[in-house]
């Protein structure tokens, strides 16, 4: 056997598995489609705002949801103590939301 | 064709021939490669399908929520906001929503406790998520106590599991009636947590975002499309320590890769020398070198990624769990539907095949303009 | 077959260390011939080699083969003539490492893209005739000296070269040795094959397969 046929076929091989998995993947996702509507129907339903990544935090558990403070309790920089911390920054609305804070105010101070 | 098809086969065979001179070195590196393309693949399918499962269930998601805020933090929503909201036009319906936060210390995780109207949980019972019920090792009919805040312990029947299928969204979630969220918590009566908004036109949600907070200007409305933008950016691995953690192994990689490509050593100078005393062209050097280059790096890609794609399918990202757990107790289970953005796909292929065979090709190039008449000094 | 006309080479031309390698050749070589070239080392015989074999250009002069000029061509059209028409054994033998035998003869074909098997087949016929037939999967490192010198002398054959050229090809080997290497010198002149060598070794140049023999001396001819 040559070399070079080894490597091709062996190339061959792995390229036919990746295709594969792209038509896996289009598969699944017709597959899934009940299961993932199904979620979004709980979603609507219960009012859900999050997923359930995190449990450990506020913040974490519902980012979305989040105040201003239970996000920067120890320094707006600051990595926690729970490594998913790290994983999710502070939600940019968190800050947007208090901008007005930093501007004048509409109303005489 | 034939010739230029049966010549690349001679180059291929003899670059390989080569490289099983240093066999375990170029398995080795062959390995690194791999590993390296499996994480970041790993990364980008993990993030991309979570973000897509997130976009498309969220999306169901309250069009606004309207919290207060008292000194920074999250407060009860008091009596009389819901009719004050009532007037505004362009809200077509408005609920009080009655959440919050409970840590059971026997299993040490914290449970999201949730408020349903009475029709859909009677008094006295709860509908919980599926990892807990798997933690706690509850089924339905089961009989479970929790020990409220106050002290008082509260026994609740189980009268559903949440679907598998959702443990994502519901992992930790305690579904019980009005009534005994107020007692368990011992709730303020007409106070809620926050207030769950219906916009019947899309295009009115700002309006109706802004004309909230002026009328209420201790509170903060909270839109769809920002929890949506929230979810855009988790897991934004640029951000934060996975990166900090993998631009060492890139770095250390590309260390190696161009120490291994770049280092011509004197051997494989008098390699080429003789290469083309013997008839090669500068030309057929470097494609051979090319096809040293590509053969590893194309390996190594397609393997790290049909690898990443089992590890994060089939095995749900076990390798991630660690980091993304976290002190969770509750981790949800969950296979994620597979979603490929293919520019991503394509940059991370451009990222780890373009550089290697570059840091492969140029030193050759030098070497390989030397003229052939070396060898025979 | 090769007519070379006021050749001079010089190595780092401009440079302080500039050397003149070659002062001015004249010579004719004819075809089916064995010519060597003798001469104590430093002589200019080597880079004679290496300006007649297309592996570098003259400075100054013309280099002619089969009546064209070919000291004027690109290096692609010189690495075209080289490998068609020309073998080499290298005094090193210049094997690559950690191939087989078999690899190495037919590394010069590569660039032409004749089929593997066509060359497997040419090979196995060239180690029949140079004895080496069972030595043909073996490392060359593993390989005795005068079995490394039949496999780059089969390396020099693979393309069918009309001219052979080695440099002190015994300079490596002992008397046996040396003996063998004429003998297959005499059937590269059977087969009609231009052969030139360098060699100061008495056995070379005294035997009777050799047919001319030039004196060089300090980059000149000198009576052979």
């Amino acid at each position: 056997m040559r070399p070079s046929s080894l490597a091709l076929g062996f190339l061959a091989v792995l390229v036919a598995i990746c295709l594969f998995i792209f038509g896996h993947f289009f598969r699944l996702t017709v597959e899934d489609s009940p299961k993932v509507t199904a979620n979004r129907a709980l979603v609507e339903k219960l009012g859900l705002t999050d997923l359930a990544l995190f449990t450990e935090a506020r913040y974490t558990r519902h980012p979305t949801q989040a105040d201003l403070h239970s996000a920067l309790q120890d320094h707006p920089g600051a990595f926690d103590h729970f490594p998913s911390g790290s994983l999710l920054p502070p939600p940019a609305i968190l800050t947007q939301s208090h901008a007005h804070l930093a501007g004048k105010t509409t109303s005489p101070d | 064709m034939r010739i230029w098809l049966e010549k690349q086969r001679h180059l291929i065979d003899f670059t390989l021939a080569s490289l099983a001179r240093r066999k375990t070195k170029n398995i080795g590196l062959l390995l690194a490669y791999t590993l390296l393309v499996f994480v970041l693949a790993s990364l980008t399918l993990f993030t991309q399908a979570l973000r897509t499962e997130a976009t498309f269930v969220l999306a169901g998601s309250p069009e606004v929520i309207l919290q207060r805020m008292v000194a920074g933090r999250h407060d009860l929503i008091p009596p009389g906001y819901l009719d004050k909201i009532g007037r505004i036009r362009g809200v077509q319906k408005t609920e009080g929503r009655l959440w919050g936060y409970y840590y059971d210390p026997v299993v040490k995780a914290n449970y999201t406790f949730m408020a349903r109207p009475a029709e859909e949980i009677a008094d006295g019972h709860i509908m919980v998520g599926n990892a807990l019920a798997r933690e706690r090792g509850l089924a339905l009919h089961n009989t479970i106590s929790f020990r409220s805040y106050a002290g008082k312990l509260f026994s609740f029947e189980v009268s559903g599991v949440l679907s598998p299928d959702s443990e994502l969204l519901s992992a930790d979630l305690v579904l019980l009636s009005e009534n005994d969220f107020r007692k368990f918590f011992e709730y303020p009566a007409g106070h809620y947590t926050d207030i769950a908004l219906s916009v019947a036109n899309p295009q009115e949600v700002r309006t109706v975002a802004a004309k909230l907070s002026s009328a209420l200007p201790d509170s903060r409305p909270i839109l769809r499309e920002e929890v949506l933008r929230t979810y855009q950016s988790v897991f934004d691995w640029r951000e934060g320590i996975v990166l900090t953690v993998l631009a060492g192994a890139i770095l250390a990689f590309a260390i190696l890769a161009w120490e291994k490509a770049s280092g011509l050593s004197a051997e494989e100078k008098r390699e080429i020398g003789i290469l083309k005393a013997i008839g090669w062209e500068t030309g057929d050097v470097i494609r051979m070198k090319t096809w040293e280059g590509l053969l590893i790096s194309l390996t190594a890609f397609l393997l790290g990624f049909i690898a990443a794609y089992v590890h994060v399918f089939h095995f749900g990202a076990a390798v991630f769990e660690p980091v993304l757990k976290g002190w969770s107790v509750l981790y949800p289970k969950f296979t994620l539907v597979p979603a490929v953005d293919g520019l991503q796909i394509a940059t991370l292929f451009f990222f780890t095949v373009f550089p290697y065979t570059a840091a492969v090709l140029v030193p050759i190039w030098r070497a390989a303009i030397t003229d052939p008449d070396a060898v025979m000094r | 077959m090769i007519e070379l006309s006021s050749i001079k080479k010089a190595f780092n031309q401009g440079q302080p260390n500039e050397y003149w390698a070659l002062h001015g050749i004249d010579l004719t070589v004819e075809a089916g011939k064995v010519t060597a070239f003798r001469g104590p080392s430093g002589s200019g015989k080597t880079t004679l080699l290496t300006i007649v074999g297309c592996l570098s250009r003259p400075t100054h002069g013309r280099v002619r083969f089969k009546g064209e000029d070919i000291s004027g061509l690109p290096e692609r059209f010189l690495t075209d003539i080289r490998r068609q028409s020309f073998g080499f054994v290298f005094q090193q033998f210049n094997l690559i490492k950690g191939l087989s035998a078999l690899e190495n003869v037919i590394l010069p074909a590569f660039p032409t893209g004749r089929p593997r098997a066509e060359l497997v087949a040419a090979a196995g016929e060239l180690f029949d005739q140079l004895k080496l037939g069972h030595r043909s999967a073996a490392k060359v490192e593993w390989l005795s000296g005068g079995e490394q010198q039949r496999v780059a002398i089969a390396r020099a054959l693979i393309n069918n070269p009309e001219v052979i050229i080695a440099d002190e090809p015994t300079a490596n080997l002992d008397t046996a040795l040396s003996r063998e290497f004429m003998a297959i010198l005499e059937g590269f002149t059977a087969a009609g094959k231009t052969v030139l060598l360098t060699s100061h070794d008495p056995l070379v140049v005294e035997s009777s397969a050799v047919h001319r023999v030039v004196g060089m001396r300090d980059g000149r001819l000198v009576d052979g």
